[in-house]
């Protein structure tokens, strides 16, 4: 055992000798041990270097407060974790940790250069030095200074753990295991709430943990903490979660908690999750966060071996760890002489207690000089030597004038702090809760709940124990729905509540020349914010954005009210009108991987495939994203490209039989009384004069009168339709339907139903496929006489009850088939087997999208982008001229939306036969412009066309429709390209073949 | 004329948590009071102020959905054909809509004591059999899918999918269970 380990006590276990390294050497902590403990039990004090001066760095703490001993963690290549705090990491067999921030050694750094060069790197110096030559920000200087600076490195690989997650509901949800939460948990429990418990800590007990004096109902308070943690675990209505942070407070008494699942183990299962992200809905929040022992700002304050006293009284009471061998204490606060009586118990020697105050006369301050420890009053700190760890300190006393009086130095290897307590009000800031300074405890503390939600404890400046129970007690006994049960109230016996605390700068730490340290973690000093407000900056927001203190990962935890402090000191006002920074989520840095969860991979989204999916992917076919859904987009054969399968499709649609899986368009069944009303109020076609059995393509605007979806649309029955939407637009269009329909005309008698899935749809185009499907359809005539272009039948395909549309989105004659999707595979074999002899030939979306173009078909979102009207996409024919009104008729009446210039569809022709022109590009009237050009208008589709031997295009053009004929240019990569504008109809512009 | 083309169906092994429920016929119905009543005569549904829950006769069930829609589910056996038509037969000229819906879906059972646990990994309502008693049916989802959820049984749910979302659904569920139950239950 080594010299600084205790014979006996703590929550480690003797027994278990656990090895493990840091920066490549061996050492051994023990089962229960932080990294932090171990290490300090190994007598290893210097664990980091600063941020940005480079200087050494060592454990000023022992929990989530800590800013200094940031180190990586390696398990593997791939599970590297950088900035994780040495003071809560769990110590197992094996673990491997680093150093950060250092070259080539934590023992010599060269960046250390720095901190002799630190009059260049004032506060903001990266706002006022780097400056010139303009240019070489970006490309030196800021390159520099963030590898010059930073903390640890980001893992490359991805990430191979497992995260999960889950959803949870809770009468009474209490954050923090110290007495007072604990109190509080046993309260609700007493009552039968619903209780989830979480602790960020691997042990429930807070504070209870290194306090060996305290007795709770008649036992030592370990023992009170074991028996209740006991009693709240047989509960089946209490979640106990330790090592679970509770990071963030979001609306409605939503939190969420990360917890730690596989961290502190050596060889987690393999494929364990390491953590679990937990979304509670809680009834009622009782918060019970506790306190950060503050540090106190003086020259030389950051040196390894520098620590806060009641650390030290937890290395040593909850680790068995004797920080050092020879201690000085500074305190401003009576818990400090707590932690040097149990030092001095423990066999470390106390060189001396140097109080601030002029003269401390609480019962521990008393005990102290009892035991014959040196307690010097109104002290100061001058400095410390020392170079990779704390060697001696300069003390001096301030007489009643403020001025130097008597100065000593004092030889230590362990300089321990204790200013007083903040109140961890990180949580309750978050739920929006009011903050309020109290004069008497120098601290911001809850005043006004925005949440259904109780501070209880410490975390509002209830520091005695007893009170501090009693306040979790009541907090959760209130926060329960039921009031029924007897109270607890076990006696305690405790050291008296703290008293004292002290803010900002020692006196006449501005008058020495080693540097001061508010923030530890970004190395911002007492100078530092001193000249942000020589500087000009009033706002304690500003100064934090210009000399970034409380920006770091710590967030300030340890350094916010000493920071206001000094502020407020320079500017001589009170610290509530400096004001307090915001506390964002998360508490501690949380990681990523908990976020995403099962989000990744084959998980990230759904992934849709139709019921033909299988076959298109065994007959080869490419696929496309639409949406969420797979898309065939065409299917090669034999080592063809895209290029020559699209063109191949193509042909065999226009010249015999095309097969194409249209199952993903959107359907909707409108039903009811008031069906056709509905559909004439938001579309902008007529509805009522729709024949039954026919179909019409419709078109949707917005409010704004905007094409917002289109689709045909049959009538069933009078009072039935069947709507179809894009792939994309489907949830819209219902969601936009459902809105009008509960909210706009909830007169009409009517209902709408997604049937996008119900149906498989199989679209077989082309001039043979009346020849394909005769066999296969029963109860429906397929010739033009009883299916003319536009009509629909109910009818048996495949023996299988459906719907026969004749719609064309290929120009050509075509059908589209409607099935219940479990059958759809089985027909379309059957329809693909009949085709056989006529040439059938699957083709996918690409096809679809230059048979489509060869028409002049627009695809909405393609050749529409939510500025195009009806009639700038040339559909102005669909418009219901005499209804009185429809969704976005209004907007379409405004004069700018009428003028002649608005950009309209046309079609182009690249004059020379054969350049393709780019999807996007840009049009203008004349050729060879220089910036700035003058831009008429933009390519929106623009494709090879196989049976027209030569590319087309269609654009929006401004007042398009009257350049027919001209000569416009297209700006590429290879120059201009010149184009006619014609019609944006390239085949077939009788629509002869369509009505075959 | 051809054989009536088979079908096709959600090839999923079960589980000892999770199943995939045979074909079934489910029906979309709309109606105001009037038609619920009409209804409510052949088939079970809940009545007017059972928001949330559902009612089960024999095989059949119908469920509350909204202030004037119901799903209801019966055996693949008897056809939506079959049991729209009686219905439009009983509701004569009463406003209503019945839409035929039965391949839109499919049913996933998860049952067993960490039903309730493995759902909440990715929905986000309270299943404690206090606020999600036996009976209890709504719309809600499933991390990214949207789901019908129904509680027929105390440690049994049924999971109703748009056909497209349920391999996501049993993926994600699956994903979810690997954590909750040890490997070697898992399989049936």
């Amino acid at each position: 055992m080594s010299r600084w380990r205790t014979a006996a006590g703590g929550c480690v276990d003797r027994s278990r000798p656990l090895a493990f390294r840091f920066d490549g050497r061996a050492y051994e902590g023990l089962a229960g041990d932080t990294l932090a403990s171990a290490l300090l039990a190994n007598g290893v004090h210097l664990l980091g270097r600063s941020f940005k001066y480079h200087r050494p760095r060592g454990i000023l703490s022992a929990g989530a407060e800590e800013p200094n001993a940031l180190v990586t963690l390696r398990r593997d290549s791939a599970r590297v974790t950088p900035n994780l705090r040495a003071t809560q990491i769990e110590l197992y067999a094996g673990l491997e940790a680093q150093s950060q921030n250092r070259w080539p050694s934590l023992r010599r750094d060269v960046g250390r250069i720095n901190d002799w060069l630190s009059p260049l790197f004032p506060a903001g110096f990266y706002y006022k030095t780097f400056m010139w030559p303009r240019s070489a920000w970006k490309s030196l200087y800021e390159p520099l200074i963030r590898r010059a600076a930073g903390l640890g490195v980001a893992p490359s690989e991805a990430d191979p753990d497992r995260y999960a997650q889950c959803y949870a509901h809770c009468d009474v949800l209490v954050a923090g295991g110290g007495p007072a939460g604990i109190a509080a948990a046993l309260a609700a429990a007493d009552q039968g709430a619903r209780v989830i418990l979480c602790d960020e800590q691997a042990e429930f007990g807070g504070t209870l943990l290194a306090d060996p004096r305290a007795r709770i109902d008649g036992a030592p308070a370990v023992q009170w903490v074991e028996r209740s943690i006991a009693e709240l675990a047989k509960n089946d209505r209490v979640v106990l979660l330790p090592r679970t942070t509770a990071f963030g407070y979001f609306p409605h008494n939503l939190l969420g908690l990360n917890q730690r699942l596989t961290d502190h183990l050596a060889t987690p299962a393999p494929q364990a999750a390491r953590e679990r992200l937990w979304q509670v809905r809680a009834r009622a929040v009782v918060l019970a966060t506790g306190a950060i022992e503050r540090p106190m700002v003086f020259p030389g304050n950051d040196r390894p071996g520098v620590m806060l006293a009641g650390a030290a009284r937890t290395f040593l009471n909850r680790y068995g760890v004797r920080v050092g061998d020879r201690a000085v204490l500074l305190a401003a606060c009576d818990s400090a002489y707590a932690a040097a009586l149990d030092l001095h118990a423990a066999g470390v020697t106390i060189a001396a207690i140097a109080d601030v105050r002029a003269q401390a006369t609480g019962a521990l301050p008393t005990a102290a000089r009892e035991a014959g420890i040196e307690v010097l009053d109104r002290a100061t700190v001058l400095g410390t030597r020392g170079a990779l760890r704390i060697q001696q300190v300069s003390l001096a006393e301030v007489d009643g004038s403020g001025a130097l009086g008597r100065a000593r130095t004092v030889r230590c290897d362990a300089l321990l702090m204790s200013g007083g307590h903040t109140p961890s009000v990180h949580l309750f800031s978050q739920s929006r809760g009011q903050l309020k300074w109290s004069d008497a405890l120098q601290a911001f503390l809850p005043e006004r709940s925005a949440e259904a939600e109780r501070s209880a404890g410490a975390c509002r400046g209830i520091y005695d124990l007893r009170a501090a129970i009693d306040d979790g007690a009541a907090a959760g006994a209130d926060a329960a729905p039921a009031r029924a049960g007897a109270r607890r109230d076990p006696p305690v016996d405790a050291d008296p509540a703290d008293a004292g605390g002290y803010l900002g700068a020692l006196p006449l730490a501005g008058t020495r020349s080693q540097k001061s340290f508010v923030d530890l973690q970004h190395d911002v000093t007492m100078k530092d914010l001193a000249l942000a407000t020589r500087e000009g900056f009033r706002s304690i927001e500003h100064v934090k954005r210009f000399t970034t203190t409380g920006m770091a990962t710590d967030q300030g935890k340890t350094s916010n009210l000493n920071a206001l402090a000094i502020v407020a000191g320079a500017l001589d006002v009170p610290i509530p009108q400096v004001g307090l920074t915001s506390f964002r989520m998360p508490y501690t840095p949380t990681s990523f991987g908990s976020f995403a969860g099962a989000s990744r991979g084959d998980l990230f989204d759904p992934v849709r495939c139709t019921p033909m999916h299988d076959w298109a992917r065994t007959a080869g076919a490419v696929f496309e994203d639409v949406g969420l859904w797979k898309r065939a987009r065409y299917f090669p054969r034999g080592g063809e490209d895209m290029h020559a399968a699209v063109a191949r499709e193509c042909r065999a649609v226009r010249a015999g039989c095309g097969i194409f899986d249209a199952s993903t368009l959107g359907k909707i069944e409108v039903v009811g009384a008031g069906a056709a009303q509905f559909l004439e109020r938001l579309y902008v076609n007529s509805w009522a004069n729709l024949a039954v059995g026919r179909c019409r393509y419709g078109i949707l605007c917005r409010e704004d009168g905007f094409v917002y979806d289109d689709g045909v649309v049959a009538r069933l029955r009078p009072d039935r339709f069947h709507v179809t939407t894009t792939t994309g637009g489907a949830p819209r269009v219902l969601a936009m339907m459902e809105d009008y329909r509960q909210t706009e005309w909830p007169e009409l008698q009517v209902w709408l139903t997604s049937t996008t899935e119900q149906w498989a749809v199989i679209a077989v185009q082309g001039p043979k496929s009346r020849e394909v499907l005769r066999s296969l359809v029963e109860d429906v005539q397929l010739d033009a006489a009883a299916l003319p272009h536009m009509g629909v039948a109910y009818g048996r395909i495949c023996g299988v009850a459906g719907l026969v549309m004749r719609v064309s989105f290929t120009g050509e004659l075509g059908f589209e088939l409607n099935v219940p999707a479990d059958h759809g595979l089985a027909v379309w074999q059957a329809v693909h087997a009949a085709g056989a002899a006529h040439g059938i030939t699957p083709y996918g979306t690409e096809t679809m999208h230059v048979l489509r173009a060869e028409k002049g078909y627009i695809i909405v979102g393609q050749d529409t982008d939510g500025t195009v009207t009806p009639d700038d996409a040339g559909l102005a024919w669909a418009i219901g001229k005499k209804k009185p009104d429809f969704v976005g008729r209004r907007s379409l009446q405004r004069a700018s939306m009428q003028a002649a210039t608005r950009k309209q569809l046309v079609g182009l022709r690249s004059r020379d036969g054969r350049t393709l022109l780019d999807e996007g590009a840009q049009i203008a009237e004349t050729p060879a412009q220089k910036p700035p050009m003058r831009l008429i208008g933009h390519v929106t589709s623009s494709y090879h066309s196989a049976v027209l031997e030569r590319p087309i295009a269609l654009a929006m053009v401004a007042g398009g429709r009257s350049r027919m004929g001209r000569t416009l240019y297209v700006p590429m990569p290879g120059g201009d390209v010149e184009v006619e504008v014609v019609a944006p109809v390239f085949y077939d512009p009788s629509a002869e073949r369509i009505h075959a | 004329m051809p054989e009536a083309a088979p079908r096709s169906y959600l090839a999923f092994a079960p589980t000892s948590w999770m199943s995939a429920l045979p074909p079934a016929t489910r029906l979309v119905f709309h109606g105001d009071r009037t038609a619920r009543a009409a209804v409510g005569r052949l088939f079970p549904i809940p009545v007017d102020d059972e928001v949330c829950r559902a009612r089960v006769d024999g095989e059949r069930a119908g469920l509350w959905l909204g202030p004037d829609e119901y799903l209801l589910l019966a055996p693949a056996e008897q056809s939506a054909a079959s049991i729209a038509q009686a219905l439009d037969a009983a509701l004569g000229a009463t406003a209503h809509a019945i839409i035929d819906v039965s391949h839109r879906q499919i049913g996933l059972e998860i049952r067993g004591p960490l039903a309730a646990r493995i759902l909440n990994g990715a929905c986000p309502l309270d299943l404690d059999p206090a606020q999600f008693p036996t009976g209890t049916c709504t719309r809600t989802v499933l991390a990214k899918a949207d789901i019908v959820l129904w509680r027929p049984r105390a440690e049994a749910f049924r999971v109703e999918v748009w056909r497209s979302f349920a391999p996501y659904a049993i993926a994600l569920l699956t994903e979810i269970a690997r954590d909750l139950i040890p490997a070697d239950s898992t399989s049936a």
